[in-house]
């Protein structure tokens, strides 16, 4: 009798707490969960940044088009015309549009992502949510350029198609979608990764924006993989954007030299930054506050 | 029952140079260490003067071994002085923060106003702001549609719902967030203060939710400086004091036995706030000084009583204003003035930077006795109005040795009045009456 008593007792005392809050613990500390009940706030978040965006800007979403439209233009002229870079006997317009695309879309994700602390320390400091959930909506905003600048993408790869040039389309385009969530993933990882870094070091957001514009030369945005020297090879498939750019070729021009073992490496290295990132993202999330 | 336990919960900040912000200045640091020099880098920590027993090197421990349990239904008020430990402890019930050491246990769902419309975006309408408003409250899509209704009603803005709430005025804008917030219903609801201000109808609104609130039986902790709001609102109290829970009972005990002693202990002829970057703009430090500078509590009546501030703006506000009240020891207000009575507002629009303000008590406005200054800063641009709220922050005394009633005169005023006389008339008066 008195031994139930005290197992009551105890039963009591393990009551069923919704929610203890104790020092940050764990390594791997993300409730995804948590994550998956505010999945509300994350599709508002990208209603909100959609918005905002197209209401501040004079053009609204035709930047989307402009943006690439324009670079794609300089790029053409300057590595295709005055450098006369390689383009694997591609009609050079399509092939820089196609890097630009892909590259677009992943600096714009990392530039966004990576300032997720210092741009939302006001609403962090009141009120909380998963702050996971701030990175992931920009990363899925995004995702509307991406296929605005992919219409355009496509209305040019038609008008070139019809006029005889050398890009024909494979089978693997059905694999599109993958690959536009491993560039997800990856500037999700990475931009998470940086925000952590930067709530300390402030100073880290300027040298993230240097950093993502040198990145661009060591990606093959403006010339092919094809070109790269072997000896350089083994370190240069290191960079996760390469089989993911190379890719995005293939599907579309079926001419890349890109192999099935660096997909595989880019793939490795995406989830080895994702999950760093959020191992990182999680342990700054919980006391950031204290350090703005 | 229990709705929130809170055990051996200790919160530490970390002073001066752990780290700069920016990687240069910590290198510089670290140079200095090695060549065994000055850190160029290290701050001067005056703001923390008077709290040495919270200071361990360089740590701050901003909460230390706070045990506290509140249970279901209960309205508990936190009352302390500014920089005790009252935000921490709420920034760390809404999970702001994580503690140090030590773990707080929460039963049901916790929902946290430490301001009115946050996430409310300029660009989105009113409609679009409730939905985004109320899931960074935590509520789901379906929760707040369900009581779309009800808010756009309790908000009275209904005719621009649709409109981007950029084009709303600053009472309208409140009015929408308060109406998200105060159809919140979560289990556990943690207010600060900040809730508690904005014009007299607001207040009432905020105040007649809360009663509602609690007539519900949730449970609810509510920070505020106005302990008059605290003993009418809330069943107990919890005062706070140097990072610990210094007494806990029912609201009117606690709130006496806080006034009693802080008023004649604590309070003096300064004040110094520890500086917090998520304030827009913050009074710094404070000091009654005479004409020559001379910082004091004791004043003659013939003399000028000048508040001298040192105040910081850290983001430019548009119509800040100050708000000064002047009160007697049962907080009577005897004195209030706006810094927009003189016809311009000095504080409006006031660029980025570190200010001083003074204010002058012209000598014979008040009677002798004891006095206790509260300042307030607010903005009708402002999420939330209130920008910084330091509270009473200071008091002095009134000695009238010069008049011939001195001390003993009563009233409000030390004004001396002249007793004007003119015997002609009555002369007059008086030959009118003969003739």
């Amino acid at each position: 009798m008195n031994f139930t008593k005290k197992q009551s007792i105890a039963d009591a005392d393990t009551e069923q707490w919704s929610l203890i809050l104790s020092p940050k613990s764990g390594w791997f500390d993300i409730d995804l969960n948590e994550l998956w009940q505010y999945r509300d706030l994350v599709t508002l978040f990208v209603q909100r940044d959609f918005i905002a965006y197209y209401k501040q800007t004079i053009l609204g979403p035709l930047w989307y088009i402009i943006q690439p439209l324009f670079t794609t233009v300089v790029f053409t002229i300057i590595f295709g015309r005055v450098a006369k870079i390689s383009t694997d006997s591609l009609p050079p317009f399509l092939f820089y549009m196609a890097g630009n695309v892909v590259w677009g879309y992943f600096s714009a994700s990392l530039n966004a992502t990576s300032n997720t602390f210092n741009a939302n320390a006001h609403i962090f400091g009141k009120v909380y949510f998963p702050r996971l959930a701030v990175p992931l909506a920009t990363v899925i905003v995004n995702f509307l350029q991406l296929f605005i600048q992919l219409v355009l993408f496509a209305g040019f790869y038609l008008y070139y198609y019809l006029n005889g040039a050398s890009a024909r389309p494979t089978g693997w385009l059905l694999l599109l979608p993958l690959l536009m969530t491993q560039m997800a993933l990856l500037s999700l990882g990475l931009g998470i990764l940086f925000s952590s870094i930067t709530t300390k070091y402030k100073d880290m957001r300027f040298a993230m924006t240097f950093l993502v514009q040198l990145w661009m030369y060591g990606t093959p945005v403006v010339y092919p993989l094809s070109q790269i020297p072997s000896w350089l090879l083994s370190w240069y498939e290191m960079n996760p954007m390469v089989a993911i750019v190379e890719s995005f070729r293939y599907m579309f021009f079926g001419t890349s030299v890109v192999r099935w073992n660096q997909i595989g490496i880019s793939w490795l290295i995406t989830l080895l930054i994702l999950m760093v990132g959020v191992v990182l993202f999680s342990r700054v999330e919980k006391t950031f506050m204290d350090t703005v | 029952m229990n709705a929130i336990q809170i055990e051996n919960v200790w919160k530490e900040y970390r002073l001066g140079v752990i780290s700069h912000g920016t990687f240069a200045h910590d290198l510089q640091s670290w140079w200095a260490k090695v060549r065994g020099t000055d850190d160029p880098n290290s701050k001067i920590q005056s703001v923390l003067v008077g709290k040495k027993t919270q200071i361990e090197g360089d740590h701050f421990w901003a909460l230390r071994d706070v045990c506290l349990e509140i249970r279901q239904g209960e309205i508990l008020g936190l009352i302390g002085k500014n920089g005790a430990g009252k935000s921490t402890l709420l920034k760390l019930l809404s999970r702001v923060t994580a503690p140090t050491k030590g773990q707080i246990k929460i039963k049901g769902r916790i929902a946290s106003l430490l301001e009115v419309g946050t996430g409310f975006h300029a660009e989105l309408t009113g409609l679009e702001n409730i939905f985004m408003n109320g899931a960074i409250l935590g509520m789901s899509r379906q929760e707040i549609s369900a009581k779309l209704d009800e808010i756009i009603d309790f908000s009275g803005v209904e005719e621009f719902i649709d409109t981007p709430v950029k084009r709303y005025s600053s009472g309208m804008y409140v009015r929408l967030a308060f109406a998200v917030a105060a159809h919140l219903e979560p289990e556990i609801l943690v207010v600060d203060e900040v809730l508690a201000v904005g014009d007299a109808e607001f207040q009432k609104k905020c105040i007649g939710k809360m009663d509602d609130v609690a007539h519900a039986g949730r449970t609810v902790i509510f920070v505020s400086h106005n302990m008059a709001m605290i003993g009418k609102l809330c069943s107990s109290g919890a005062w706070i004091q140097d990072g610990g829970v210094k007494k806990i009972g029912s609201a009117q005990e606690t709130i006496d036995a806080y006034l009693a002693e802080t008023f004649t202990n604590v309070l003096g002829a300064t004040f110094e706030a520890k500086p917090d970057s998520s304030k827009a703009a913050q009074l710094l430090k404070l000091s009654l000084t005479d004409e020559s500078g001379r910082i004091t509590e004791n004043y003659h009546c013939d003399q000028r009583v000048v508040l001298r501030m040192i105040y910081e703006v850290r983001r430019k506000i548009q119509g800040m204003y100050g708000y000064m009240q002047i009160m007697t020891g049962d907080q009577t207000a005897v004195l209030v003035s706006d810094s927009f009575d003189g016809g311009n507002n000095a504080l409006d629009s006031l660029d980025c930077g570190i200010h001083r303000i003074t204010i002058a008590i012209p000598p014979r406005t008040l009677a002798p006795g004891d006095y206790h200054v509260y300042l307030n800063f607010t903005s009708p641009e402002y999420q939330g109005g209130n920008i910084d709220s330091p509270g009473i922050v200071c008091r002095f005394h009134l000695d009238d040795p010069a008049s011939k009633r001195g001390n003993r005169r009563g009233g409000f005023f030390s004004t001396l009045l002249d007793w004007n006389l003119d015997s002609s008339i009555l002369a007059n008066a008086k030959k009118n009456v003969w003739q």
